[in-house]
């Protein structure tokens, strides 16, 4: 049996299209929430980068793990995070996914494999390399992959992990989401290279340069890298090309951006690209991919409806989780 | 005298040090055309240009680092670490290059940077983004560690930081930014080292430093109400640590608390409290007191993250039950 034969059928792209607005109307409604103080804090939302969540999801078995970043909403529901639990949380309400203590920067469901979202640069991608050896020690086949931002690849532990991963030839994906910004700063004021990848070659990793805005470049390269990573061929640097919609964080309108540059991105939303594809293929049309949306409003507005009418944390929840 | 916020009274104390000594720079994440996260160093990139407001990549080990390097050429860094939290991935440099130089090479170089950076929770940032981590660097040997609670001082600390030769960690606080007080024009030089009385008093010593300062000066009304006098005294470094004015003070009072916003266990209050009890035993008329956050990680939800954090009450409250009017 091959590594391919063990993988699930190919996701259809309607499914994978359905995935991406259901995180689009997600991250949406929490900037509102934001804007009314309902969520307080910080958030880091996704805006445009729907489709690496979903297409990487999508060749992962329920089973792998990933990491990901204070970035990570489209990453924990993309692998079937509950939406009433995830906007508890960020409401900060007892029935959050984590109890109303993790809040946006740390939405993580063990059950799903999410191991979970980590709120400094770069220090999911250790972790990962641990998630993946102990598939290795255990033989059981998992995979992990770890999400990232471009900006990460200059911090030591991108460099540590990689070297790890690929020593030891663990199972896993380094998924670069290079969305071409680090806060407010462009990747060519702080990186020499306009393609990570080529750092991986350092490593002698494998890797590929993929449009990170159409869900089915991304689903076929991340199936690739975890088949190969399933049969012991060792760890795979998948650099997707995105872009975020909105600003860095909370309320950052985002001027540094040129916006001829953010008007390109946005004819290139991966939700357009997906819908394109659909109706392309003659499998959808316009109507149809309307009614789709309007469903999956009502399915958000429904999760954070009853999100909203949730307890809040009794304050015993204060000293719990803590063992020492 | 200008009124100031503590934001931009640590700003004017860059562009005076960087006017008056070419030798200092900036570096940091974002600290150029966008200001560093707090804004503490806007306008400087267009005044100094880019050598001297040096923005870098998310790269803490690398910024300390490079820091050191420069320093014991002579330059005078003054490196941003965006959050506290951030600064553990730089911690190496800073613990085990920069405040060991000028012992291990016997005297060959000296270190003079200062590492800036915010302290403190407050914003619901949870867990990796609320800490209050300036004890660990107050326990090293070697180390400076300086942190202002008011607009002022921040100026003047700054100031004498900078012209220092030794390695040190400037904490700032995330609350206080806004904060804003009377500061001296030019030249205004903070002596470091030395606490300041923010308030005297005679019935109980409340030692405190940063924003829990500002805790310790509410209570201290709030006990006045009481007929309870509050002595309020400002650290302004955990490291040298000024035990006389403390010591001075609990000689007076009798009563010793110690406010601050980390955590209990091997806190700063245990480290003043032991020498209180060292120094000052026979003037007490009660065991020191702690108020400080709760032992654990910061959790988001307001509520949680304000019971973890200490409040007021206990201030007053903690004061009330030692000098017996409760
Ligand atoms: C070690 C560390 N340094 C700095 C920060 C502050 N910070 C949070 S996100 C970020 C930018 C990260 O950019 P990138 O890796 O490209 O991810 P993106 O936000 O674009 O998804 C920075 C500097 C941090 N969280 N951790
Ligand atoms: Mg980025």
């Amino acid at each position: 049996m091959t590594a391919a034969t063990e993988q699930a059928a190919d996701p259809d792209i309607a499914t994978m299209y359905r995935d991406m607005v259901r995180i689009r109307v997600f991250e949406e409604t929490v900037q509102g929430l934001f804007m009314q103080s309902l969520v307080s804090g910080t958030t880091h939302l996704a805006q445009g980068q729907e489709a690496v969540a979903v297409g990487v999801a999508h060749a992962l078995r329920p089973d792998d793990y990933s990491t990901y970043t204070y970035r990570g909403h489209h990453h924990a529901l993309a692998r079937g995070l509950d939406l009433e639990a995830a906007f508890a949380e960020l409401l900060g309400r007892a029935t959050g996914i984590n109890h109303g203590k993790g809040g946006s920067m740390h939405l993580t469901d063990a059950r799903l494999g999410l191991y979970g979202s980590f709120a400094i640069v770069g220090a999911g991608l250790p972790v990962a390399v641990g998630l993946g050896r102990a598939a290795q020690l255990r033989q059981d086949g998992r995979i992990s992959a770890t999400f990232f931002g471009d900006g990460a690849t200059n911090i030591g532990a991108f460099h540590e992990a990689m070297n790890l991963a690929s020593v030891w030839k663990a199972p896993v994906l380094f998924v670069c989401e290079n969305n071409l910004y680090g806060e407010y700063s462009p990747l060519r004021s702080t990186t020499p290279v306009e393609d990570l990848a080529i750092r991986a070659s350092a490593y002698a990793m494998r890797a590929q340069i993929v449009d990170g805005n159409d869900v089915v470049a991304v689903y076929e390269s991340a199936r690739e890298a975890a088949a190969l990573a399933r049969v012991g061929e060792g760890p795979t640097f998948l650099e997707y090309k995105t872009y975020r919609h909105r600003g860095h964080s909370r309320s950052d309108p985002a001027k540094y951006r040129p916006e001829e540059e953010v008007k390109a991105w946005l004819a290139r939303d991966p939700l357009t690209v997906a819908r394109r594809r659909l109706m392309d293929a003659g499998s959808s049309n316009e109507a149809e991919l309307d009614r789709i949306d309007g469903a999956i409003g009502v399915e958000v507005e429904a999760a954070v409806e009853r999100a909203k009418s949730a307890p809040w944390p009794e304050l015993s929840e204060v000293t719990t989780n803590v063992y020492a | 005298m200008p009124v100031l916020t503590y934001r931009q009274a640590l700003n004017e104390a860059l562009r005076e040090e960087m006017n008056r000594d070419e030798s200092v720079f900036c570096l940091g994440e974002e600290i150029g055309r966008f200001g560093g996260s707090y804004r503490v160093t806007e306008g400087l990139l267009d005044e100094f240009g880019p050598e001297r407001i040096l923005a870098t990549p998310i790269s803490e080990l690398g910024i300390i680092g490079l820091a050191t390097g420069a320093a014991m050429t002579g330059l005078r860094p003054v490196a941003e670490i965006m959050t506290i939290n951030f600064i553990m991935v730089g911690m190496d440099q800073l613990v085990n290059n920069a405040a060991k130089i000028p012992y291990m090479f016997g005297g060959e170089a000296q270190v003079p940077i200062v590492v800036r950076t915010p302290s403190g929770a407050g914003h619901q940032l949870t867990a990796q983004h609320s800490q209050v981590l300036e004890v660990w660097f107050a326990y090293v040997p070697g180390m400076y560690v300086v942190a202002p609670s008011t607009p002022a001082d921040a100026k003047g600390l700054l100031k004498t930081c900078i012209r220092d030769n030794n390695p040190i960690l400037f904490v700032e606080n995330v609350l206080l930014y806004n904060d804003k007080g009377e500061v001296p024009d030019g030249e205004h030089i903070v002596p470091l080292g030395k606490a300041a009385i923010r308030r005297e008093g005679d019935d109980v010593t409340i030692v405190s430093y940063s924003r829990m300062v500002n805790v310790a000066l509410q209570a201290a009304d709030a006990l006045a109400d009481d007929g309870i006098s509050a002595e309020v005294i400002d650290l302004r470094s955990l490291r040298p640590l000024d035990m006389d004015t403390v010591l001075a003070s609990v000689r007076k009072t009798n009563h010793a608390m110690i406010v601050h916003e980390g955590w209990r266990k091997y806190g700063a209050g245990a480290e003043i409290a032991a020498q209180i009890q060292e120094l000052a035993f026979d003037y007490l008329d009660h065991p020191v007191q702690r108020v400080t956050g709760a032992e654990v990680p910061l959790p988001y939800a307001q509520s949680l993250e304000a019971a973890a954090l200490p409040q007021l009450e206990f201030v007053v409250d903690g004061a009330r039950t030692m000098v017996g009017k409760r």
